[in-house]
């Protein structure tokens, strides 16, 4: 269990690597959550960033902010190219031994369109493959960087610019896609819990083979809500149990601590707390709503499920 | 033109009968890639398996082959492993070069030195995976170089001199090296497989970097690629330094093919063209690919009948040999272009008979273009065909006659009758 004591004692995790300066929007969910995964990866990294605001924030040409490695990408090719990089490294370790090839991550940092929509052919296929990358997707649900359009991962109900009267389908579970491909590290984490994206991102590059980590980011600006409450919205995603904050290594998931309490559904905050207070659930219909606290508490029951399973 | 004859194969014990795929195979194992993405398709397909049982197989050390799933993906994945500075080397060909379209414009923008063999086949609908140049030609404004092969050993000594100007600091490029779906892909000939050391005294491995000159990855160095930029910004000057690039990469091709000439004895022309029978030539027949070496033959038979006709063997398409084509325009009174690929909706229908005169249109007393097409889809070119489109090319020059029924300014060769 990582504290903050871990943090500041870790010389790496006290530097920035993702720099002040850049171009998000205030409260930006995506820039909390690159500059937490980057404390824990530190400067032997080489991103590739496929298209997604990560691409725009970074600073206009040529001035940029992330103090490492950092490739822009097409849309689809992210986990692709992240695995042409590692193989890279492989080949120069081979050829030029200690000389610190080893020790370099590759990893694909995307949004969640170029995730679950575009880049999941080129996702399924490097968890197939086992390559031995960190797949990011931090998740605002929607095409952001376009203008807030749907993509597989908006949540049922949300008002986006291509569904004016709510997204009739559900969110995409893009982690138990991963989960079912039997890669080696699954993880979902909060920009509300920094020091669990820490600890995941620890975790993920001490593992060999293909990790997949989703990041919740809330959006201001593509929500509705004031960007002050940016952590509020990721933290009532998860003490709703709307986001499920867990991990499967090699197989076996584990609720992490801000979730594991919430399998008594007694503990669950109720859904309409979370969607109130973004005007992109503005006039959900009562049906809609009940719809999706249904699905939140068929979703637990399905973890309930499995940790059930696997401790017998 | 090459000829490799069976004295060689008795001499050289690194003489094999290979197939075209798997002398491409072995031009990759030769120039020891560091990094092989790929995905099949017909008819690359034996190029990637024979890659798989070197590598995996032991006899490629060190080389990391991703056996991808799309091509999409192979271009992807090439791009990021040559950007952490490896030698990386894909083949394949119709569908999926158009598949992989858009990582093709990545790779050139980001000027990385990827070489690609590209199988050329027919496009679809409908189905068709037989010889046809219109895949590869389709990603002319792409960056890439481009070029032609018309035997079995030069698919092998192309791919060599390919990374050479590829590498080369003043190019940095990358480059497509196509050659006939089956008609060599399929076949077999005797083909020269170099000594290891020969081809590492011409071709050396890549030294101890962190990249390239222009993209590395080091933590020390940490380097950001790919930002936006405005219109005020220096996109335009960026493209604009890729054009020229691939301009003045003509004199990297030449030096690449003299210098390989020196090493390996084997000519290509200048790199750029190969003549044959041009000495005395009246008319000419500009032709690439497979079809350029049974022109040979043609030539050497209607060059009996007593015409001066001779022919020209296109190696590159980008960058194009402009130069080369004036001189050859002010040498001959007819210069046919034949094309195994179509322009739709160009003044010829032929993307090299357009460009060829293009080239010419300013040049007085030049020779007259005379454009022709034939064997697209793989459909079969026979050595009469070709000889008389070279009595076409006599014919015109003697008389002034045309074909009556050219297609808009085309001599369309072998058409069926269709209502």
């Amino acid at each position: 269990m990582v504290t903050l004591k871990n943090v500041i004692e870790d010389e790496i995790a006290l530097q920035e690597w993702f720099l002040p300066g850049n171009s998000c929007c205030a409260g930006c969910g995506l820039e909390i959550a690159l500059r937490w995964a980057m404390k824990a990866l530190g400067p032997n990294t080489a991103m590739i960033t496929p298209a997604s605001c990560l691409n725009v924030v970074i600073g206009l040409w040529p001035k940029t902010a992330p103090n490492f490695s950092q490739f822009n990408m097409a849309f689809a090719a992210g986990a692709a190219a992240a695995t042409g990089v590692s193989a890279a490294f492989k080949a120069k370790d081979y050829k030029f031994p200690g000389q610190g090839w080893d020790e370099m991550v590759s990893i694909c940092f995307a949004g969640d369109g170029g995730t679950t929509d575009i880049g999941i052919q080129g996702l399924s296929g490097a968890a197939e493959r086992n390559s031995n990358i960190i797949y990011v997707c931090y998740d605002n649900e929607a095409y952001m960087n376009t203008g807030i359009q749907r993509s597989s991962s908006t949540p049922h109900g949300a008002l986006t610019t291509t569904t004016p009267f709510g997204k009739e389908r559900f969110k995409k579970n893009v982690p138990a896609i991963m989960a079912a491909h039997e890669i080696p590290y699954v993880a979902t984490c909060s920009i509300s819990e920094p020091l669990d994206i820490y600890e995941k991102f620890k975790k993920a590059k001490s593992i060999e083979g293909c990790k997949y980590i989703q990041i919740f980011a809330p959006c201001p600006p593509g929500w509705g809500y004031l960007a002050e409450d940016s952590i509020e919205m990721a933290r009532l995603a998860v003490k709703t149990g709307f986001w499920i904050l867990y991990e499967i290594v090699d197989g076996v998931l584990t609720l992490s601590k801000k979730s594991k309490s919430l399998v008594d559904p007694s503990k669950r905050l109720p859904i309409i707390e979370y969607v109130s207070k973004q005007k992109r659930f503005a006039g959900i219909s009562e049906k809609t709503l009940i719809e999706i606290q249904e699905r939140i508490d068929n979703d637990w029951e399905k973890i309930v499920d499995q940790l059930e399973c696997q401790s017998k | 033109m090459t000829k490799v004859e069976l004295t060689d194969f008795v001499q050289n014990k690194e003489t094999q009968i290979i197939k075209g795929n798997v002398a491409a195979a072995n031009a990759a194992k030769s120039a020891r890639v560091q990094v092989i993405s790929a995905y099949p398709i017909t008819p690359q397909t034996t190029v990637v398996e024979k890659l798989s049982e070197f590598v995996d197989g032991g006899y490629m050390p060190g080389t990391q082959y991703i056996k991808m799933e799309s091509e999409h993906s192979v271009m992807a994945a090439t791009v990021g492993a040559s950007m952490a500075g490896t030698r990386t080397f894909t083949a394949t060909c119709g569908q999926g070069l158009f598949y992989m379209y858009e990582m093709i414009h990545w790779a050139a923008g980001v000027r990385l030195p990827i070489v690609t063999a590209i199988v050329s086949r027919g496009t679809a609908p409908p189905w068709n995976i037989w010889a046809d140049f219109s895949d590869v030609i389709s990603c002319r404004d792409t960056g890439w170089m481009s070029s032609f092969c018309a035997t079995h050993q030069e698919i092998y000594d192309e791919i060599l001199m390919s990374y050479k100007v590829c590498e080369d600091y003043d190019v940095l490029l990358p480059k497509f090296v196509a050659y006939g779906g089956f008609i060599l892909s399929h076949t077999s000939k005797p083909v020269i497989i170099e000594d290891q050391d020969k081809v590492d005294g011409y071709l050396p491995a890549l030294p101890d970097e962190k990249g390239w000159p222009h993209i590395w990855v080091d933590p020390e160095r940490p380097l950001m690629h790919g930002n936006l930029i405005m219109p005020s910004g220096f996109y335009t000057e960026f493209r604009m330094k890729l054009h020229i690039a691939l301009l003045e990469a003509k004199e990297k091709i030449k030096n690449a093919a003299k210098e390989f000439e020196k090493v390996f004895g084997r000519s290509y022309g200048n790199g750029l063209i190969q003549e044959y029978n041009m000495d005395d030539a009246d008319v000419a027949m500009l032709a690439y690919g497979d079809l350029a070496l049974q022109m040979e033959e043609a030539v050497d038979q209607i060059r009996k009948e007593g015409y001066k006709v001779g022919m020209v063997k296109l190696r590159h398409f980008r960058p194009f040999p402009t130069e080369e084509i004036i001189k050859l325009g002010k040498k001959v009174k007819v210069l046919g272009v034949i094309d195994r690929a179509i322009a739709f909706g160009s003044q010829t229908g032929g993307p090299v008979s357009g460009e060829v005169k293009t080239a010419l249109h300013e040049t007085e007393g030049t020779a007259k273009v005379f454009p022709m097409m034939n064997g697209i889809g793989g459909r079969e070119v026979s050595l009469e065909q070709q000889k008389n489109q070279l009595k076409l090319l006599v014919k015109f020059n003697e008389t002034g006659e045309l074909p009556k029924d050219m297609i808009y300014g085309t001599y369309w060769d072998g058409l069926l009758e269709v209502k």
